[in-house]
């Protein structure tokens, strides 16, 4: 390598190289409030010398702080995409840090979306290569600048944990080097390690940067943010979804102490106030008049009903294969089963909520977004700001599962709406209580599926499958995506199966109801995953075929689902499904978002429910970044589905959601979780998600051992209905 | 609006509400102190979780006017050898995902600890399934909960 020292022009330093957005640190006060370096998320200081890149910062005091374009609610993208810069860099991983990008779709855009967002388990898959490119081309800087320092060659500088040696005996830190570094040029093509070299992508004991923060209550989410003349608001909602505030008395609501004004806005009644509970006490004396007629009155039942006829004729094709018809009709026996799935709620445990400043010339929004390209867009446009005049700050969420990713905006929106009703000046909180969460909409849609197979000489034959929903994708931002009428949110995970049947038919009825859904954890395989593997379980049974032997001989061209069931039956020494002194096991492999899973559930029968002992997991998920992580992701994910499996259940009654609380929207509870146990298969393929992958297999799995308790594969869940 | 002297984390706070106002709010909105967090409302999830002259209890369903001279303790300032063996033991297992409702879970592990120096598994339950984890990391506070437990030599 040759030593150069131009300094780069400001202009140079924004340009774009090898997939890069570049910059150079330019370490005075000036600067530090220049549009460039807030771009990067630096602090004013000076301690921060050196970043080369949008990714990576390098402070004088040797820590390396990773720019995270991703919104940290749960899922690990912190510490997996800083993972990624940090094996590249050699960085000493207690030394790392972690912090959200600022909302900058050209810096900070999500591969797989277009544009600054999570979702979709794609944190690690669009960040792999940009985040180890990001940490390699750090890497090469700090080694030229050292070898200039030192007057040797670069090729001779080593990097471990942090420290820059040459065999002389010379040797020093990032931070030592970190001025000298930024005043280099940019390398366009760093090479990256092969695996082979990688010390923390892949290993165990990469322990997680936000652990520390989420035991002792330090941790900032957006409920948490608190600024002098701020105002708490909460707004009421029409109480069925497309109804609107006819008239209102807010005489009573006013007379609360710590009230400061109400209004009306676009989606309701806003109560502002100092603090949660006036807010809170004044929502709740208010007298509203609805006007209910726009809502949508039907509910859940009469949506069932509506569905299941649907469900007897054919809907848009999906998918076909040979004929399923004629198959049907010539199959030695035929058995049929209807699946139904209610509305759920996301419920995380921080209910929405989020700040905003206004002066009338621009406005700061903090919270946990997780879209947040479109939203800065939405909040520019109900403010009436050019898009440079807008920023967001991304705070950490806790949860999400879906419910922060709103292509409808409608929170975003809702957020500048109360700042704007009030006027600028006057910064606000608004918060959605667990009741407005529960009660509000955006539910995974309620579903059925009808199942017709066939078997003839032990075999499956046929199989059609008609599924009838709503579609998340319509009239939404994502519509581009449905093809053919066919949102393929509604049918992922049944138009495709691993399994090899030679006649095969998918189809789909879209529905329209006034309730709004939303991709809920795994999207379509939250309910597809289910039908498909409990459906392909009981043919398997009705054909007297081992559940894990059964599926391996369908899957011959499918090695990845294969090398999945093989592992967890290995796992779990499978032995067949039992029972067993009073328990059974049921086996289901699921692929989601490119990730590959297996599951087996050990279930034992306690007053005719079912009582789920131990999970077994397998988990192919290529390159696996950061093991643990993806564990702990699998945990959860058994511990969420299995929840909504067995209890929960957003239930509308003409048009009103029934449940408010967790009082009557049961979660998961400590003695409910089983004991888990997962393996992570090693792999050299491209790394996939984990967030939402470990949902799926859950609930079948469950309900096959069911099925051999005798409890039968329940046909609508939740499994325990009126749990609550 | 009424004024109450509440004691906090060792310290006296002199705050104007009204007196049906929860203790949370108190603690949130009044002293500033964000680490108890609101889930529910109504006593379900257990995020809110302190101590009550170190007995745990959900602050979101206790008014400030029924505190009387009581000491409040928050995640903010728990403290002794109990405390210290279950955040090193959470942060050594990775506990949390999200971590919002961490600060409940690490309070009523705590308390649990206190009085039952070598918790079985049905204590564990007794004692933390009024804690709700949507993210569901009760697997690993399970494990935290007996590694403090060894720690502490129970």
């Amino acid at each position: 390598m040759i030593a150069h020292d131009t300094p780069l022009s400001r202009r140079a330093a924004l340009t774009g190289i090898a997939g890069l957005v570049i910059g150079v640190w330019l370490p005075d006060a000036a600067a530090a409030q220049s549009g460039a370096a807030r771009a990067f998320g630096a602090r004013a200081g000076g301690l921060v010398p050196f970043a080369p890149n949008a990714f990576v910062r390098v402070g004088l005091d040797d820590t390396v702080t990773v720019m995270i374009k991703h919104i940290e609610m749960g899922q690990g993208p912190f510490t997996g995409l800083a993972t990624l810069v940090a094996d590249e860099m050699d960085a000493d991983w207690s030394k790392v840090r972690a912090e959200h990008a600022p909302s900058n779709a050209e810096l900070y855009k999500n591969f797989a979306l277009g544009a600054q967002g999570t979702g979709g388990s794609t944190a690690i898959a669009n960040s792999y290569e940009q985040m180890r490119k990001a940490g390699a081309t750090a890497r090469a800087m700090l080694v030229q600048a050292a070898a200039e320092a030192w007057r040797v060659p670069a090729s001779e500088i080593t990097v471990e944990r942090g420290v820059l040696r040459h065999p002389s005996g010379r040797h020093g830190g990032f931070g030592e080097f970190a001025e000298a570094a930024s005043r280099l040029p940019v390398p366009a093509d760093a090479p990256l390690k092969p695996p082979s070299a990688f010390r923390l992508i892949g290993q165990d004991g990469v322990r997680r940067l936000d652990g520390a923060i989420k035991v002792n209550g330090t941790a900032q989410y957006g409920i948490d943010i608190r600024e002098p003349g701020m105002l708490t608001v909460l707004v009421a909602h029409p109480p069925r979804f497309g109804g609107k505030v006819a008239s209102f008395d807010a005489a009573s609501a006013l007379q609360v102490s710590g009230v400061v004004d109400v209004k009306q806005i676009p989606t309701g009644i806003a109560v502002y106030a100092r603090g949660y509970w006036p807010a809170r006490k004044a929502r709740d004396l208010l007298r509203i008049e609805w006007d209910d007629a726009g809502a949508e009155r039907r509910g859940s039942e009469q949506l069932v009903a509506e569905y299941r006829e649907l469900a007897r004729r054919p809907g848009a094709v999906a998918n076909a294969r040979g004929d399923a018809e004629v198959a049907l009709a010539r199959a030695g026996r035929v058995i049929e089963a209807e699946f139904v799935f209610p509305y759920l709620a996301h419920a995380p445990m921080e209910p929405l909520d989020g700040f905003l400043r206004w002066d009338g010339e621009r406005a700061t929004a903090r919270y946990g977004s997780q879209f947040q390209s479109g939203e800065h867009a939405a909040i520019a446009g109900v403010l009436g700001l050019p898009l440079d005049r807008v920023e967001i700050e991304t705070m950490l969420a806790g949860g999400s599962f879906g419910r922060r990713a709103q292509p409808s905006m409608h929170f975003a929106a809702e957020l500048a709406q109360v700042a704007k009703a009030i006027g600028p000046g006057r910064p606000v909180k608004l918060m959605w209580t667990r009741e407005d969460d529960i009660r509000g909409g955006y539910y995974r849609s309620l579903f059925v599926h009808r199942l017709r197979g066939g078997i003839s000489d032990g075999r499956i034959t046929a199989w059609s499958h008609t599924a009838v929903g709503q579609s998340i994708l319509r009239g939404s931002p994502f519509e581009a995506m449905i093809k053919d009428g066919i949102d393929p949110t509604s049918i992922e995970g049944a138009r495709e199966l691993p399994y090899a049947i030679a006649d095969f038919r998918c189809d789909l009825h879209t529905t329209q109801v006034g309730v709004p859904v939303l991709w809920w954890r795994s999207v379509g395989h939250s309910h597809t995953g289910y039908v498909v593997e409990c459906f392909v379980d009981e043919l398997l049974q009705a054909t007297g075929q081992d559940p894990v032997r059964g599926r391996l001989a369908m899957m011959a061209n499918a090695p990845r689902p294969t090398g999945v069931l093989r592992a967890v039956a290995a796992l779990a020494g499978w032995s067949g499904p039992g029972p067993v002194n009073g328990r059974a096991r049921g086996v289901a492999v699921v692929e989601s978002f490119d990730s590959f899973i297996a599951q087996i559930a050990e279930v034992s029968a306690e007053n005719g429910e079912p009582r789920v002992h131990k999970v077994w997991c397998a988990v192919d998920c290529g390159v696996p970044v950061n093991p643990d992580v993806i564990r702990a992701q699998m945990e959860g994910g058994i511990g969420f589905g299995l929840g909504h499996a067995l209890f929960a259940e957003v239930s509308i009654d003409n048009g009103r959601p029934l449940p408010a609380n967790f009082d009557t929207y049961r979660a998961l509870r400590i003695h409910e979780m089983p004991e888990v146990e997962v393996t992570v298969l090693r792999s050299i393929e491209k790394p996939t998600g984990v967030g939402e992958p470990g949902v799926p297999p859950i609930a079948p799995a469950v309900a096959n051992a069911m099925a051999r308790l005798g409890l039968g594969r329940p046909r609508r869940l939740p499994m325990v209905r009126g749990a609550a | 609006m009424a004024r109450f002297e509440v004691k906090v984390n060792g310290a006296v706070h002199a705050v104007d509400v009204d007196a049906d106002t929860p203790v949370l709010w108190v603690l949130r909105d009044s002293i500033g102190l964000t680490g108890t967090k609101y889930g529910c409302g109504v006593a379900q999830c257990g995020a809110c979780t302190v101590f009550l002259d170190g007995r745990p209890l959900r602050s979101c369903s206790l008014p400030v006017s029924a505190l009387g001279g009581r000491e409040v303790t928050t995640i903010e300032a728990v403290s002794g050898r109990e405390a210290e063996a279950v955040q090193r033991a959470w942060v050594a297992r990775d506990v949390p995902q999200c971590g919002y409702c961490q600060s409940g879970q690490v309070m009523s592990a705590v308390a649990l600890l206190r009085k039952t120096p070598k918790p079985s598994d049905r204590d564990i339950d007794l004692a933390m399934n009024g804690n709700i984890c949507r993210c569901a990391t009760y697997v690993r506070i399970r494990a935290a909960i007996k590694d403090a437990a060894t720690a502490l030599g129970g």
